[in-house]
């Protein structure tokens, strides 16, 4: 049912430079924000349309090149049939499978569906539920197919983005550290949101990237780059509940929003669901 | 793009996957001789039931969450949500001057930069024969570049605030967590000042070179009308025939139906039909709210298109959105010229039941929201009624006019020139996907 668009107006004009790596961008269940991201490199779009050969990228270009592709990048969760099955595609076609952003490596703010029950949500909402075709679940891409990087965020950061393509391009591993939000807050000198503003901050145990942009607002981290590796969600959970008494209720929240269906913030909102419910 | 050509002089042009729009949309169009059948903007953008899990979150985590319907205009989103809950709340006359002064700041910068990826590097290479800004950019890099740098330039106005463009995080219901920092504002308004000069020579570029089919139509232009200033946050909600109500009476005023080619809800003005809400709508109901360095453009603008206002051509939305483009720079400027890091960034707001709705105009027209909440500000009900919802008839009207004129096209130029009107209305196909309680809503009619 879906076709492409035509490649006949497809005048690469760069066709010098044919051996280029081909790039294409994908998009599932998603706000087009991380796509967007990749148009927000202002200063280095076109030297990168350059570089490499946008191949098939629909918010930005008409022409499609046919695969296979060198690298794809990946946007989106996965949420109806038809995406279930074209992800499947997706895979053969491109030789390196990169996921961007919160929605693809964890199923994103849509997966909050998953707890839910869908054909309540669909009457909930529509006129004609039998329209609607769409899946109990929205899960990352890895729940699909072999992915071979996943980079963090809601969205994305755009640096980090292009840390990922140029490193890819060089043959060198991406420079993305792992470790928590917290050590980039630390590094900046902001003042600890947790401690010093008596706020609900999940820096201690969300992955960096985007370099501890709440706490530079006054804001507590709300998780948007998820999970980082080896959290200690159990104790800030607790923490948070005798300091500052969160309730079980607001914590199971915290940690189920734009990531909540990644381990361990998906556990640490169930059993505050749990917890909540017994009072 | 496919087509058929059968026995009978049917032919159907399908473009299966609209490119250079957000979102996820198809071009159905069905011709019999010199007849036209059939024509659907469908959008499969799949459901992601924001207003159905939105039951049960806090008040205050609504406008991070809303802001992931789309991540071109987040903060339409987060300025709708924000408005409305204030009014749930019971504070929306507690809002300083300044807080309000800094909104419309931060709005400025999401629709210079969306207003100017739009019209550079989605809608431009349609009027110059492009499938793309990235091979546009091999002729005409000069434009792309000076595109680009204001493009930027939005971008770094939304993140100066709101900590970054795509989901700011300094916004909250109340305000901002954060009150713009002085060195920030002094830092940037030189660049500001220049990009607004030479947005002003963009636009007349545009006005002066570029084609506009001629597709004249009698359209209901619907936006926010306020007394002072050009709409962007507050005001109420004009037509120009006749419709004038207050926010919160906007849902008596439209129906919306579901159909069955599309995850989006078609809105009409009850017992009117289809309207159309964004650049050209705004600046046809508010021009001489512009402010004076827009205002002083408009003329020449209209000279070097031979068109006065209004504009009744969706061809022109290219040279609206310009010059409100230089109108949200011109008052960025402004805002940054003045600014002074005022007392708070933002109000205290103490949870409650009630119900509010507000809209915003988002870069692609108004976006309104509803909610209800109960006396620990958990939310009840949400209903959002995104722009591109509201004109999909109208782009479907558009493209049955369009299509009559396209019985002897070839199929492949036709639909080039179909696509070409869609992007038109910048169509945000991530947005316009929501879901509506029509159990609940008993003043609905439903199709
Ligand atoms: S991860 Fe966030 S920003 Fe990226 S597509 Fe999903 S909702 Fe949008
Ligand atoms: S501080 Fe946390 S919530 Fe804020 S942008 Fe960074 S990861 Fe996202």
């Amino acid at each position: 049912m879906m076709s492409t668009p035509s490649t006949t107006s497809a005048q690469e004009t760069n066709a010098a430079t044919a051996v280029r790596p081909k790039l294409a961008v994908y998009k599932f269940s998603s706000c087009d924000g991380c796509q967007l991201s990749l148009l927000n490199l202002e200063d280095e779009l076109l030297a990168l349309a350059n570089a490499v050969e946008i191949a098939f990228f629909l918010e930005a270009r008409r022409a499609v090149v046919p695969p296979p592709y060198d690298v794809g990048l990946v946007e989106g969760s996965i949420s109806t049939p038809e995406e279930a099955e074209r992800i499947q595609q997706v895979r053969r076609d491109c030789r390196t499978l990169i996921t961007i952003g919160a929605c693809a490596t964890s199923g994103g703010i849509q997966a909050l569906k998953n707890w839910g029950d869908t054909e309540e949500f669909v009457r909930y909402v529509y006129a004609h539920p039998e329209y609607i075709d769409t899946l109990d679940t929205a899960t990352p891409i890895a729940a699909h197919v072999f992915v071979d990087f996943e980079l963090r965020g809601c969205p994305v950061n755009e640096r980090q983005l292009l840390e990922l393509i140029t490193a890819h391009l060089a043959g060198r591993r991406p420079n993305i550290p792992s470790h928590s939000v917290c050590i980039e807050c630390k590094r900046k000198g902001y003042p600890c949101v947790l401690v010093s503003q008596a706020e609900p901050c999940l820096g201690p145990v969300t992955h960096a990237g985007c370099g501890a942009l709440c706490p530079s607002c006054s804001r507590a981290c709300y998780g948007c780059f998820g999970p980082m590796e080896h959290p200690n969600v159990e104790s800030l959970g607790s923490w948070l509940n005798e300091r500052q008494a969160r309730g079980h209720r607001e914590l199971s929240h915290m940690f189920r929003s734009f990531n909540g269906y990644l381990e361990p913030f998906k556990q640490a909102s169930e059993s505050h669901e749990r917890r909540a419910n017994q009072v | 793009m496919s087509a058929e050509q059968t026995k009978s002089d049917i032919r159907t042009i399908r473009v299966g996957a609209l490119a250079r729009v957000e979102g996820e949309g198809a071009l159905h169009l069905v011709m019999d001789g010199d007849q036209v059948d059939d024509v659907r903007l469908e959008i499969y953008e799949p459901p992601r039931f924001y207003e159905a899990f939105l039951r049960g979150r806090s008040f205050r985590e609504v406008p991070d969450i809303t802001a992931r319907i789309c991540g071109i205009c987040p903060v339409a989103y987060q300025m709708g949500s924000c408005h409305a809950l204030e009014k749930a709340m019971g504070v929306f006359d507690q809002v300083d001057d300044s807080i309000h002064l800094m909104r419309d700041y931060l709005y400025a910068g999401e629709w210079i930069e969306s207003h100017v990826l739009h019209m550079f590097l989605l809608h431009l290479p349609d009027f110059l024969g492009y499938e793309s800004a990235i091979s546009m950019a091999a002729d005409h890099a000069d434009i792309v570049q000076r595109a680009l740098r204001i493009k930027k330039l939005g971008n770094a106005i939304v993140s100066s605030i709101g900590g970054r463009s795509v989901h700011p995080v300094g916004v909250c219901v109340g305000g901002f967590y954060a009150p713009l920092d002085p060195k920030k504002a002094t830092a940037l308004l030189p660049e500001v000042k220049a990009c607004l000069d030479d947005m002003c020579e963009l636009v007349l570029f545009v006005a002066r070179n570029l084609e506009y089919p001629d597709l004249e139509r009698d359209y209901e232009f619907l936006s926010l009308c306020p007394d002072e200033g050009y709409p962007m946050n507050l005001g109420r909600i004009r037509s120009n025939k006749g419709l004038d109500v207050e926010q919160e009476e906007f849902l008596d005023a439209i129906e919306e139906r579901h159909v069955k080619h599309s995850t989006a809800l078609h809105a009409r003005i009850r017992t009117r039909g289809s309207y159309m809400v964004g650049p050209l709508a705004r600046l046809n109901l508010n021009a001489e709210k512009l402010h004076p360095r827009a205002a002083e453009l408009l003329p020449k603008v209209c000279d070097a298109l031979g068109k006065k206002l209004p504009w009744t051509n969706s061809f022109l939305s290219l040279p609206a959105r310009g010059l409100e483009t230089v109108h949200a720079l011109a008052l960025a400027a402004d805002i940054l010229e003045n600014y002074e890091r005022p007392a708070r960034s933002r109000i205290d707001i103490t949870p409650r039941a009630g119900i509010g709705g507000h809209g915003t105009e988002a870069p692609r027209g108004l976006c309104w929201h509803q909610y209800r909440t109960d006396d620990a500000g958990m939310i009840t009900d949400a209903r959002i009624i995104p722009p591109t919802s509201q004109n999909q008839s109208t782009i479907e009207e558009d493209l049955r006019l369009l299509a009559n004129r396209l019985v002897d096209t070839p199929d492949e130029q036709a639909a080039l020139q179909c696509e070409h009107l869609i992007r038109n209305y910048d169509p945000c196909i991530s947005c316009s996907v929501h879901f509506l309680d029509f159990n609940r809503s008993q003043k609905k009619c439903r199709a």
